[in-house]
Parts: C-alpha cells; sequence; structure tokens
C-alpha cells in the first residue's frame, strides 16, 4: 500500500475512537426503526461529513445487510458523498429561476477565483464547489449556499467577497 | 406562562436576511434591552409577512402594524416612538398595504389567502398562536361532531384536489384507503417540493406547521390511519426542524399520539428527510425512500391506496392539500367551492420567479388568467421588457406564449394547453430568453435525475440532450427537429413513471409555441435571443469604452485587453463568452452580436 492508502485509511472514521463512537451511537439509537437505513445514513452525512467506504461496509456489517445495499443507497442520493468536504462549501443553485438570473456566469466567475472545477476542493482543504438544486429562493437568484447559509443576489464582482470569508 | 405586552415578528426569509434582517433583529434586541422594555416586549422570528419585496420586516402585535423597509439605523427611533411613545411610526409603514384582512386580502392584489392565511401572522414555533387562529378547531370538530364518512363527504364536495400536480380529488383517495380493513396503514405527506422555482410547501412547513399537521389528522381519521409520515426533502433543514418543533408540541397538548382529543383516535407522526433526490417527489419512490432504499419508483398498478408503503394501503397528498383541509372542515364545503372555477376549486399558491417586476409568493383562486398573474398581481416584466413565455408545471410542465396569456388557470386548461399545473411553480421570461436553451436546461435536468430503472427515460433524455445542445452550439442539422419529435413521443407513452412521462413536456411545449427559434438555431445557426454561446460574440464599441479595465479584470480568461483610458478589445479565439463583462461594464459598450 502506498503511504495516501495507508494514511487515508488512519484518518477514516471508523479508525478513529471518536468518530467511530458516534457512528456507534446514531446506529443504536436508530437501527429499530422502521427505514432504518436512510435515516442512519442521514445523520452520519450530517455528523460526519461523509461516508467513506470502510464507513459502509461497517454500517453494512452492523446492520447485517449487505454491503451492496448500503452503497445503492449512498450513491442514488446526490446528498450523500464518500469523500470528506472542504471546511466551507459553496454551493450554487442550478434552479430553473437561478439559471436564468445568472448562475453559470458565477460558476465561471469562481472556477476562475479558485482555480478548481465543481465538485473539487482546493489544495488547502478550505473551500470545496458543488452545484446543487434549487433551494427554494428563487425570487433571490442567482442564489449560493455557503455552508448553511443562503445568499442571493450574488453578482460575480461579490464573489472574490464570498471567498475571503470563507478563507479567514 | 410570561406575560409580554407586544409581539415583534421580523421575517427571516432568504430575501429578508439578504436585505439585513439578522442585524436588524439584533439591532433591535439591544435597543429593547437598553431601553428596559426586554421583558415586556418579545421578539420573534417568522416568515414572509408580506412578500418579502420591501424588507427587512416586521410585524408587531397586538396592534398588527406592519413595518417595512428597516435599516439597522432607524432602530432606535422606531423603538422610541413606538413602544415607549405608543405611536406608530408612519413613515415605516406602507399605507395601502392593509394587513388586517391577510384571510382575504386586498381586492385588488386579486389575492385569497386560504393556505398561507397565517403564515407571517403567527409564530411557527408556538402552538398556542396556532390555535389562537382557529387552530386545532377543526379537528375537534371532525372528531367529535363528524364521522370519518361525513368528513371524506364534506372534502369531496369542497372539490379539493391534489396540489403535487396531478390534481386527484383528495378525499378520493382517503376512501379508498378507509375501505381497506385493518390498521396497517399509513398516511404519508409528500414534502419533497423538486420543482427547481417553487417554494410554495417550504413557506407553508415554515411559518404555518401546525395547519399541515392538523389537516394530516384529519385525513388520518377519515380514512382510519394511525401512522403518518411527512417526507421532507434535504434542502429544507429549517422547514424539519420546524416541524419537529411543532410535532412536539402537538404530542404534549395531546393533538397527536394515544386518544386524541378524548376520542379514542390514535395517530402519530414522525418526519423523515430525503437526500436530494428529485424522483423522490414521485410517490412510489417516495415510499421507497422512507423504506430506507434507492428511490427508485416502481410501476402503478398498484396504486398506494393498495400497496403502499412496507406493501401496506397507503395515503400520499401534497403539504398544500392538507393544509387547505382544517379550513375546509371548519367553514364548509359550500364555501371552499365558492372559490375558482368549474372543475378547479378553492385557491393555489404560486411561487413566482423570473422576470417580473414582483417575484416571490401568492395565492389566488384558481380560474384566474395567466395574464392577471403576470401582469396585475407581479406587477408586470422587469425594466420595460417584452413578455415571451410562462413555464409552468416545473421540469414537467411546458412553456407557454403570450397567445396563451388568457388561459385560465386551473387543471385542465394548462394541461390542454400542453403544459400542466405542477406544484405552482411559475417562471416568466423576458425576450431575452432563449427557448431552445430553456428546453435544454430542463433536459439536462431530467436527464441527471433520470434514477435509470426504465430505458426510455434513462437513454431518451439523454438522446433529446445531446440533440438539443448539437443544436444550441450551432450543429444542429435538417432532420433533427422530426427526431426530437419522434423521441418525445416515444419516451412519453413508453416510460414508468411521471417524471420520463412529462420529461419532453418542455421540449415538446417549446417546439409547438417556439419552433421558429429552433428552425433558426438550426438553418441559420443563429440565437434570436442572443443567449447561446457558440452562435453569439461580445464586442466592445470603442466609442463608448472609457477605458476603466473593470471588464478585463473581471474575465476569467483574460480575453479583453486594452490600455487603461484606452478602449478594450475582445479577443474572440480565448473568449469562452460567459457574458461577465457585459454585467459587470458600467457604460453599456459591450454588445452581442
Ligand atoms: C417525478 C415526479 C416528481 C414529483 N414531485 C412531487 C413533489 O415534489 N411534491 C408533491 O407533492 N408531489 C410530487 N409528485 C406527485 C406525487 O407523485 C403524487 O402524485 C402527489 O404527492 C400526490 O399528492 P396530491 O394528490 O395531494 O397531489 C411528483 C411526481 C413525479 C412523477
Ligand atoms: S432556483 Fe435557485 S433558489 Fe430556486
Amino acid at each position: 500500500m502506498n503511504s495516501a492508502v495507508i494514511s487515508a485509511l488512519a484518518n477514516d472514521p471508523v479508525n478513529n475512537t471518536d468518530q467511530k463512537s458516534i457512528i456507534d451511537s446514531i446506529i443504536n439509537e436508530n437501527r429499530t426503526r422502521p427505514g432504518a437505513t436512510m435515516v442512519i445514513l442521514n445523520e452520519v452525512q450530517s455528523q460526519i461529513g461523509f461516508i467513506s467506504e470502510s464507513m459502509q461496509s461497517y454500517i453494512a456489517q452492523t446492520l447485517r445487510v449487505p454491503v451492496s445495499t448500503i452503497h445503492g443507497v449512498v450513491s442514488f442520493y446526490s446528498f450523500f458523498t464518500t469523500q470528506p468536504r472542504g471546511k466551507h462549501t459553496i454551493k450554487f443553485c442550478m434552479g430553473t429561476a437561478c439559471y436564468v438570473g445568472g448562475t453559470p456566469q458565477l460558476i465561471e466567475k469562481a472556477k476562475q477565483a479558485l482555480g478548481i472545477d465543481m465538485g473539487q476542493t482546493t489544495p488547502d482543504g478550505k473551500i470545496t464547489l458543488e452545484v446543487c438544486r434549487c433551494v427554494g429562493a428563487c425570487s433571490q437568484a442567482p442564489v449560493i449556499v455557503v455552508d448553511d447559509e443562503t445568499l442571493g443576489r450574488v453578482k460575480p464582482s461579490k464573489f472574490p467577497q464570498v471567498v475571503r470569508q470563507c478563507q479567514e | 406562562m410570561k406575560y409580554f405586552r407586544s409581539h415583534i415578528l421580523v421575517c427571516k426569509d432568504p430575501d429578508c436576511i439578504h436585505k439585513g434582517a439578522h442585524e436588524v433583529m439584533d439591532a433591535l434586541q439591544d435597543e429593547l434591552v437598553a431601553e428596559g422594555l426586554i421583558n415586556e416586549i418579545q421578539v420573534l422570528e417568522t416568515s414572509r409577512i408580506g412578500n418579502c419585496w420591501n424588507g427587512p420586516e416586521m410585524m408587531v402585535y397586538p396592534e398588527g402594524i406592519h413595518y417595512t423597509n428597516l435599516t439597522v439605523d432607524d432602530i432606535p427611533y422606531l423603538v422610541e416612538e413606538h413602544f415607549l411613545k405608543g405611536r406608530i411610526a408612519t413613515r415605516f409603514v406602507e399605507p395601502e398595504k392593509s394587513v388586517k384582512d391577510e384571510e382575504l386580502g386586498a381586492p385588488k392584489s386579486k389575492e385569497i389567502r386560504v393556505v398561507l392565511r397565517n403564515c407571517g401572522k403567527i409564530d411557527p414555533e408556538n402552538i398556542e398562536d396556532y390555535i389562537a387562529e382557529d387552530g386545532y378547531a377543526a379537528l375537534g370538530k371532525a372528531l367529535t361532531e363528524m364521522s370519518p364518512t361525513q368528513v371524506i363527504e364534506t372534502v369531496l364536495a369542497s372539490g379539493l384536489r391534489g396540489r403535487g400536480g396531478a390534481g386527484f380529488p383528495a378525499a378520493r383517495k382517503w376512501s379508498f384507503v378507509a375501505a381497506k380493513q385493518g390498521s396497517d396503514k399509513f398516511l404519508i405527506c409528500n414534502a419533497d417540493e423538486g420543482d427547481p422555482g417553487a417554494f410554495m410547501n417550504r413557506r407553508v412547513l415554515e411559518s404555518d406547521p401546525h395547519a399541515v399537521l392538523e389537516g394530516m389528522i384529519i385525513a388520518a381519521y377519515a380514512a382510519g390511519i394511525k401512522q403518518g409520515y411527512i417526507y421532507c426533502r434535504a434542502e429544507y433543514p429549517i422547514a424539519v426542524k420546524t416541524l419537529n418543533i411543532a410535532i412536539n408540541q402537538a404530542r404534549a397538548m395531546g393533538l397527536l399520539g394515544k386518544d386524541i382529543l378524548g376520542s379514542g383516535f390514535d395517530f402519530d407522526l414522525e418526519v423523515r428527510m430525503g437526500a436530494g433526490a428529485f424522483v423522490c417527489g414521485e410517490e412510489t419512490a417516495l415510499m421507497a425512500s422512507i423504506e430506507g432504499k434507492r428511490g427508485e419508483p416502481r410501476p402503478r398498478p398498484p396504486f398506494p391506496a393498495d400497496s403502499g408503503l412496507w406493501g401496506k394501503p397507503s395515503n400520499v397528498n401534497n403539504v398544500e392539500t392538507y393544509a387547505n383541509v382544517p379550513q375546509i372542515i371548519l367553514k364548509g364545503a359550500d364555501w371552499y367551492a365558492s372559490m375558482g372555477n368549474e372543475k378547479s376549486k378553492g385557491t393555489k399558491t404560486f411561487a413566482i420567479a423570473g422576470d417580473v417586476n414582483n417575484t416571490g409568493l401568492i395565492e389566488v383562486p384558481f380560474g384566474i388568467s395567466l395574464r392577471e398573474i403576470v401582469f396585475d398581481v407581479c406587477g408586470g416584466i422587469k425594466d420595460g421588457k417584452q413578455f415571451k413565455a410562462i413555464q409552468t408545471g416545473g421540469p414537467m410542465g411546458g412553456c407557454l406564449p403570450a397567445s396563451q396569456l388568457d388561459l385560465p388557470m386551473d387543471y385542465e386548461s394548462m394541461t390542454a394547453a400542453g403544459s400542466m399545473m405542477g406544484s405552482g411553480g411559475l417562471i416568466v421570461m423576458d425576450e431575452d430568453t432563449c427557448m431552445v436553451d430553456i428546453a435544454r436546461f430542463f433536459m439536462e435536468f431530467t436527464q441527471d435525475e433520470s434514477c435509470g430503472k426504465c430505458t426510455p427515460c434513462r437513454v431518451g433524455t439523454r438522446r433529446i440532450l445531446e440533440i438539443l445542445n448539437r443544436i444550441c452550439e450551432g450543429k444542429g442539422r435538417h432532420g433533427d427537429i422530426e427526431t426530437l419529435e419522434l423521441l418525445c413521443k416515444e419516451i412519453k407513452s413508453t416510460s414508468l413513471c411521471g417524471l420520463g412521462q412529462g420529461a419532453p413536456t418542455p421540449v415538446e411545449s417549446t417546439l409547438k409555441h417556439f419552433r421558429e427559434e429552433y428552425e433558426a438555431h438550426i438553418f441559420q445557426k443563429k440565437c434570436p435571443a442572443k443567449v447561446c454561446k457558440s452562435l453569439i460574440s461580445y464586442e466592445i464599441q470603442p466609442d463608448i469604452c472609457t477605458g476603466c479595465t473593470v471588464c478585463s479584470r473581471n474575465c476569467p480568461v483574460e480575453a479583453i485587453n486594452g490600455e487603461r483610458r484606452q478602449a478594450h478589445k475582445i479577443d474572440p479565439d480565448v473568449c469562452v463568452r460567459c457574458g461577465i463583462c457585459m454585467q459587470v461594464c458600467n457604460f453599456n459598450a459591450i454588445i452581442v452580436n
């Protein structure tokens, strides 16, 4: 195994006592609920931030279901990610109103400003760029979501300011 | 309970937050503390007091004064005038906008608020506020004075149809489930609102969650159901939070759980969250998702009423469908049926986005014309431009041109015109919109969201998208239009679920109403609206350019050259036609060819 793989494994939440106990308690709290898989995966995604392959196997083992079932669910829904995101996530709404309202231009600007593509994370691990579906703030188009905060009427010229706030 | 002499509700919708609602609320609290009023006056968050057009806004009760256009600097004056001197600070009050009669709205605006009646008026996190507005009175009436059959008959007579898109009579569905033996049945509220451009359900869930709960409990009583689920999309975390608070409060008051209001009827509810898959709005996919599986739809029949969640009889309705129910029970079927037109009764909420002056949320009676919505309720097209099309029904709906503006807004008329009612997102487009590009955009959406289970939808949407991409790139060929028409027809008739069956609608409707735009792209290699990147070029007019360098500094690909104070030039080989330069230019020196 090369060193990158070894360090990735060492950093995996299933090998980290704190994070593993979070996963365990999520599973224990929810496993008897009907339709537990979705509830557990949603919780793990929101508390740990991603669901790696080894986490998927671990959850599958504990729930006594095939890994393929868990993987099937994780890969179906766009909210589940298998890799950690950056410290901050900037999502660009690509709903109709925002598309018409200028998200494509904003994305060009963002890619230029950060030198990464959509779906990628900056090398310093600070910012991840993503596109997302309509967030229901259409009258504010174009809309971006920085972590949990929704920002509306974002002009390309305002974008560097958003980046600066994330980098602080 | 602590007693407050006044309550201030501050709107915390994205629109208002954007304009500084957080800061205004902080300033307000600081000022009340400074004046020693904080124990007498309570500051609460709410959503949508007005239309967020004049945010930040707030509402002061018990007086019912609606203050708008506030800034942090106005707060000390406002607190002094209103709360110390007891005078209305008139300069922040919109004179003609009377908010006293929320329920019927000002006649001029053509709005009637049934579903939105409490929005912004009550604190969504306080069940007592809801009860003060006749909340849970309908539940009491249903449980004590009416039999389940009477509830079904009343709702049937009101003409209430499903607001999720298809418009099936709500109570008819309940009666199917009611006819099933046993108590292993489920009631589901579809709060997946996946249509881009639609946010009516979110607003109701965030500002009047108890109306949805009450409607659900009544429906459960009518259909003899003991367990319910609300499936809410992951994009709406505030709605999930508000719902959970509401459910806990209702449970604490004995309005959910065992023996509701001493009637012997049991019902409980749980919120389940989606995880970002549009197809989960389709009822069979939604149930698969609640079961913890991939959200893939399955063929119907069997319909959910026969075999739904975990194979048990289930009833699925939209948020707005349920939110209408308490009012119908309370005010009667005749009252409800008096609104709307022949086949579509009551009111409908719409989320308006796009190029109109007033975007936001409205609630109007069915049967109102599209023209009235666009030009009367929403104040016409922005910047004095021309109306071009209105998109109804989301990604499975269609685009209607100006010639169809006099159509009444109801289920049948929309379908007949080649679009659909959908859940209520309306996007108004002006002359600068390219209809081929819009069709391509929707195809990209459905292609991406197709779950992949059935071939016509998975492969067919991709083929359509490829052709549309080609046309937009100026590589359209003879015969493309015919191929598109054929593909649309095939996909429509052979797809498994509503997603595939509806996916071709945007293409079909634009082909029908804007065929000449397709032809211009294909045969003349021109984009009449000057949108499609490959068919346009940007040019700086040297006599207008002041050489301020703003464009060259903002160009993502460094395609613009020129000395400061000298006219700049765009290198067409480097330019990616993103249009940023045109947006940032302060002198309108940049034109599109
Ligand atoms: C692809 C697809 C997406 C849908 N999305 C939604 C949705 O977001 N919300 C909704 O209420 N209904 C949606 N529906 C309709 C539901 O399948 C179902 O008809 C509806 O929830 C029934 O409720 P109603 O009778 O109250 O309208 C969707 C249907 C399809 C085919
Ligand atoms: S389209 Fe962007 S918030 Fe709705």
